[in-house]
């Protein structure tokens, strides 16, 4: 890969406030056109990167890269060359659809001869051509969520920012947004995603984790998959699930035990195998229907991967 | 335990529950699961004897929402999605709270301190200010004050929200271990992972409940089969199985592509079209539904009624 294809590029990112390390020395790059999401926990540091990212914050030693511009010494630039869509949406409720646009041209700067052309893209783009006069607050979640993408994408940006994009919103309006997201990135619009949930992780082209500051992580939903969990998971399906779980809990063999729905899941060590088990859960009286391993969730990875971190 | 009869709740013109019957055994843990807005909230409150339904009736624990609403606030944990942890007070000023509202006695007070803080781990942070404790903390907080009394139910609206993966599971381990004891659960979530972990699912949507049981047959609503593909060029994939008669619902994962067949004769033919187009195949496969594959069959299949 050269460097040319790296649209951000990150090399030893420190922020730190009153003697507290928000950002410990990360290094990243993300490649023109992919899908990045930045996943971690709460606290994690997610928030302090992408504002630092976005030209809001300077770090404090590092150097960072946005598109062609340094984000120490070109703040003004960056902030005219991405988007940026948070989890609120920042939309005015009691403007119409076409105010709300319109506000933005003017935030971004469009050029005037293109605002009515950029703000029918929009329209048509979120499917909102019909609902144009509609107060904003009284559309649903999912119209809001697109609105707030064409906002973003007014000034045909190269690179995208988007905080927790789909929290809350219904699923067939998510799959809808992923959609978008993938066919702007198919033209070659960079989208950069942070959030803690895992279903939006899944979306992802590549993923970097973080905790407590530090890049823990980096790789696709599948490498990290792969290479977090250490030992193996196994669904158990048996007649008295609850039983089954108090007995297996006792077991200090096994790394984890969890209830899923009527199944129960079994973290095991490297090496350990799993047929014993299945014979002590038949002598305990209970009868196993089915017992198989399973590949790891992203979740799965994730509680891990923290873990071995805390 | 829980049982729902053609309940109704209106706002002016707005449905936010719209004739609902649903039935929870004793001791099962049923998931509530909907977008927002979908009436959970409202459902919630409902069964907690806070709202007055428009029409229908529920009883919980055995008393009924309405003639029995003080009885059955007794019976229950309702963990509503802001609950009222007082945040300059301590994590045990908080307890003390609500063991008097509860009026709990010495003894109990004592064995219940010594049971929540068992499972919580929150001793340690006994006299930190509750607003001073981190999401998950609150979280684990909240639902030791409401079990406080020894509830038969648990009503919890979305208590994982917006809290991180590590907390979640460590919430979900208290829900079983109280789950162990023969409590019966009704949780709220907008997270279909979550929901994967109860026995029973309630799909709601626009105030219907438009499907309910275990995740298992559930997942044999959708008569479609689900397939995941890995290739290496995904965009020209995608285009192709966009013309192929008999596909539905293509979405992109990433790298992957899921697709639904009506048959699944149909799938050599699919290989083939591929092939001819120069896309290579690394992984074909088919796959389970997710609960999020069949709340979306669920929907656009009504869709299509409503059209047909």
């Amino acid at each position: 890969m050269d460097k040319e294809s790296f649209i951000v590029e990150v090399e030893n990112l420190v922020r730190k406030f009153d003697g507290f390390t928000a950002v410990d020395n990360i290094t990243f790059q993300v490649r023109k056109g992919e899908v990045f999401g930045f996943l971690g926990p709460n606290g994690a540091g997610k928030t302090t990167t992408i504002k630092m990212l976005c030209g809001l914050l300077s770090p404090t030693s590092g150097r960072g890269r946005v598109g062609d511009y340094d984000i120490s010494t070109q703040s003004e630039k960056i902030k005219e060359n991405i988007g940026y869509m948070s989890q609120k949406f920042s939309l005015y409720e009691e403007l119409t659809v076409e105010e709300n646009i319109d506000f933005y041209s003017g935030i971004y700067r469009v050029k005037k001869v293109l605002k009515k052309e950029r703000k029918e893209w929009v329209l048509k783009m979120a499917d909102l051509e019909d609902k144009r006069g509609r107060k904003t607050g009284e559309l649903a979640l999912g119209w809001k969520q697109r609105l707030a993408l064409g906002c973003a994408l007014l000034h045909n940006p190269p690179i995208l920012f988007l905080d927790e994009p789909t929290s809350g919103v219904d699923p067939v309006s998510r799959r809808n947004f992923w959609d978008m997201i993938y066919s702007f990135s198919d033209k070659g619009t960079t989208v950069f995603v942070t959030t803690h949930y895992l279903d939006e992780a899944e979306y992802c082209h590549r993923l970097g984790l973080i905790f407590k500051g530090k890049l823990v992580q980096i790789g696709t939903p599948e490498e990290l998959k792969g290479k977090s969990v250490s030992g193996s998971i196994w669904e158990l399906e048996c007649d008295k699930p609850i039983e089954a779980l108090d007995f297996l809990q006792k077991d200090k063999r096994i790394m984890e035990v969890s209830l899923f729905g009527i199944n129960i899941h079994l973290l095991l060590p490297s090496g350990e195998e799993v047929t014993p088990f299945s014979h002590l859960l038949k002598e305990k009286g209970i009868e196993v229907i089915r017992l198989h391993k399973v590949i790891p969730s992203l979740e799965d990875a994730f509680v891990s991967l923290i873990r071995k971190e805390s | 335990m829980l049982e729902i009869l053609n309940l109704l709740k209106q706002y002016g013109s707005l449905v936010a529950v719209d004739y609902l019957n649903l039935k929870i055994e004793k001791g099962e843990m049923a998931g509530l699961v909907g977008p927002d807005g979908a009436g959970k909230t409202t459902l919630m409150r409902i069964l907690s004897a806070i709202l007055p339904p428009t029409s229908g009736s529920a009883r919980v624990a055995g008393y009924d929402i309405i003639r029995d609403a003080e009885k059955l606030k007794e019976k229950i944990g309702y963990m509503p999605q802001r609950f009222g942890l007082y945040e300059d007070l301590t994590v045990l000023e908080n307890l003390n709270f609500f063991s008097e509202l509860y009026q709990l006695s010495k003894k109990q007070k004592d064995e219940k301190y010594k049971e929540v803080f068992n499972f919580s781990q929150l001793e340690p942070f006994k006299d930190f200010l509750a607003g001073n404790l981190s999401g998950g903390m609150k979280q684990k907080l909240a639902l030791s004050c409401v079990l406080l009394h020894t509830p038969e139910v648990l009503l919890l609206d979305e208590p994982t929200r917006g809290v991180d993966p590590l907390s979640r599971r460590d919430f979900w381990r208290i829900l079983f271990e109280q789950q162990k004891r023969g409590i019966t659960i009704f949780i709220s979530t907008s997270y279909m992972d979550e929901a994967e972990r109860c026995q029973k699912v309630a799909f709601l949507d626009k105030g219907r409940l438009i499907a309910y049981g275990t995740p298992k047959k559930l997942k044999e609503i959708m008569n479609e089969f689900l397939y995941e593909i890995s290739c290496d060029k995904t965009r020209e994939a995608k285009s192709v199985l966009e013309k192929v008669d008999g596909i539905s619902g293509i979405s992109i994962f990433g790298e992957k592509i899921h697709f639904t067949l009506r048959e699944e004769k149909l799938l050599a033919n699919i290989k083939n079209k591929l092939k001819d187009t120069g896309v290579e195949i690394l992984n074909l496969r088919r796959i389970e539904p997710s609960l999020e594959d069949i709340f979306i069959f669920l929907k656009q299949d009504k869709i299509e009624i409503r059209n047909g």
